[in-house]
């Protein structure tokens, strides 16, 4: 089966700035694929690459078997991108506005009622009529999600789409996305709101420093990591806690020690036992699993830049 | 090749619609400045510049200021429009496009051929019932007007693409196609001139613009039309090859 997007071997410079080193990925249809990584971690210079925004130095980028460089006019028909930055143009008005990106893609008549869907999903339809500089920002930002759906391509690309947005917007994203999603696009979300990611994503790829540092599955990639929370709330506040409990103190909070354990160890069962020898009575104890965000904070943190880089 | 023409047809009709959108900017205040030039010129100047036998001094200025306004707003299409959506960002859309580099040009260059010829045509109503100008040439009118148009229209969007801010177009507007515009034989003809300053004129491309597009009003010219028409059929397609080249590079288009 041909990949949605697939890249190899992809470099990037920007000056004396190598944005991407060599970066490998390949997303098969149908996904809802999370990138993620902090600023400047090449991220949207990826994304520009696959929508014919920017050129490669080397290696390849396709999207559904087209090559981005040699096919890019197909390519560009297979992929629909939101732009990370606002942008709109003053001279037109939304509806007339997806009619022209319509008609760049030469569907403006055949897809005037999936225009007109698109309005009313994303809560645009009493917009239609009102000039683009007229758009607060979070309607602006649901005009550029709908440009990037005016020909149905099979691959979307969402750069950061709630950046800045308010909740009901967020809401209303997200229930279009799965929509589009069940009916089989493959889409590729890049957000610093890690939650998002962990609530929509099947597959995520960290990337650091313009390289990928993890791929996998969001389970694999949350089961991968080697410690989980454990919070206790004591009956008094202890003089001084057993070292046992303070070699896996992470912080205290609001009367609560907050433990990071290792899993599959028996650590719990140590620390339980320390606390008890210690007089120390435990009223509450709740265990939490490792967040995509603290998988991503440790697996980003302790990311080093390639030598000679 | 041209594989996508609904996709250049919609380009092409939204860069109308954008001069359209604005046509009192784009359209009238042109009309009304060349006009001015009219007035003032020919009331100024009439009876004391020698022009052709038989043509007096404001039915030779019309054709000039029509090649003038094609010139000017040919060039202000193009250039105004991409660097106004590089600026904004708003590029963003036309470059997600399915749209190869041929059609990109087409679609800004027809544009703004569009507005240029509308721009004359409007210069030329008014004038004629001002100075009652005839056409000779019509068929040649037509083919200087519309390689004056695609050479300036093509010279917009080199400039349009070679600059980051505004400030760098309007450098090429005042600095460039102004002097070059003002020096080609808008207000004279450049046997009038000292025998240097005919010599300079000639190595002025705009000249033979003018040139050709008054032969195509009066039968009459400084130097051959055909000699005209060659110069620019060769400026038009160097200056195409270039840009087509530059387009399909991505200079300072696709980063």
């Amino acid at each position: 089966m041909t990949a949605a997007i697939a890249v190899r071997e992809l470099h990037k410079h920007f000056g004396q700035v190598h944005a991407l080193r060599g970066v490998d990925l390949e997303i098969q249809p149908g996904e809802f694929f999370g990138l993620l990584g902090p600023n400047g971690a090449g991220k949207s210079t990826l994304i520009n690459i696959l929508a014919g925004l920017t050129r490669p130095d080397a290696g390849a980028a396709a999207v559904l078997g087209h090559d981005v460089q040699r096919d890019a006019v197909a390519a560009r028909r297979a992929i629909g991108v939101v732009p990370q930055e606002l942008v709109f143009d003053p001279f037109f008005e939304v509806r007339d506005f997806l009619r022209i990106q319509a008609g760049y893609y030469g569907v403006a008549r055949s897809n005037r009622a999936w225009i007109d869907e698109l309005l009313r999903a994303l809560g645009l339809a009493d917009k239609a009529t009102t000039n683009m500089r007229n758009l607060s920002g979070g309607m602006k930002r649901r005009v550029l999600i709908a440009q990037a759906l005016v020909h149905k391509p099979r691959v979307l690309v969402l750069d950061e789409p709630t950046a800045g947005v308010d909740v009901e917007l967020r809401q209303t994203l997200w229930a279009f996305a799965q929509r589009l999603h069940d009916e089989g696009m493959t889409i590729v979300l890049t957000t610093h709101y890690l939650e998002e990611a962990e609530a929509m994503c099947d597959r995520i790829a960290i990337m650091s420093h313009g390289t990928v540092v993890a791929l996998d599955d969001k389970r694999s990639l949350l089961g991968r990591h080697p410690w989980y929370q454990v919070h206790v709330r004591l009956a008094s506040e202890p003089a001084q806690l057993p070292p046992q409990v303070l070699a896996c103190l992470v912080s205290r909070e609001h009367g609560w020690l907050v433990l990071r354990l290792q899993r599959g160890g028996d650590d719990l069962s140590r620390v339980l036992s320390a606390l008890h020898t210690a007089g120390l009575s435990v009223l509450e104890i709740s265990t939490r699993e490792q967040t995509l965000e603290q998988v991503f904070l440790e697996l980003t943190a302790g990311h080093h830049l390639p030598a000679g880089a | 090749m041209i594989g996508n023409w609904p996709g250049l047809w919609t380009l092409f009709v939204k860069e109308v619609k954008r001069f359209t959108v604005v046509f009192m900017q784009t359209v009238t205040a042109p009309v009304v400045s060349a006009l001015l030039y009219l007035f003032i010129f020919s009331h100024a100047l009439a009876g004391r510049v020698d022009v052709y036998p038989g043509v007096s001094y404001p039915q030779f200025l019309v054709p000039g200021l029509m090649m003038m306004t094609i010139i000017q707003n040919a060039f202000a299409n193009t250039s105004s429009s991409l660097i106004f959506s590089k600026v904004t960002g708003n590029i963003v859309f036309v470059l997600l496009a399915p749209l190869s580099h041929l059609e990109f040009y087409l679609a800004f260059v027809g544009a703004a051929l569009v507005r240029a010829v509308v721009v004359s045509i409007g210069v030329y109503v008014v004038a004629f019932f001002y100075v009652g100008t005839t056409v000779a040439h019509p068929l040649l009118l037509l083919v200087f007007g519309l390689l004056g148009g695609g050479l300036l229209a093509t010279c917009g969007l080199l400039a349009g693409i070679w600059a980051d801010k505004f400030d760098q177009v309007a450098t090429v507007q005042n600095f460039v196609i102004l002097p070059l515009t003002y020096l080609s034989g808008v207000f004279y003809s450049i046997h009038s001139l000292p025998p240097a300053w005919q010599a300079l004129s000639r190595a002025n491309p705009f000249f033979y613009l003018i040139d050709g597009f008054r032969y195509g009003f009066f039968g009459h010219s400084d130097v051959s039309p055909w000699l005209s028409m060659a110069v620019m059929a060769g400026a038009n397609a160097a200056l195409c090859i270039l840009c087509l080249r530059l387009l399909s590079r991505g200079y300072k288009l696709r980063g």
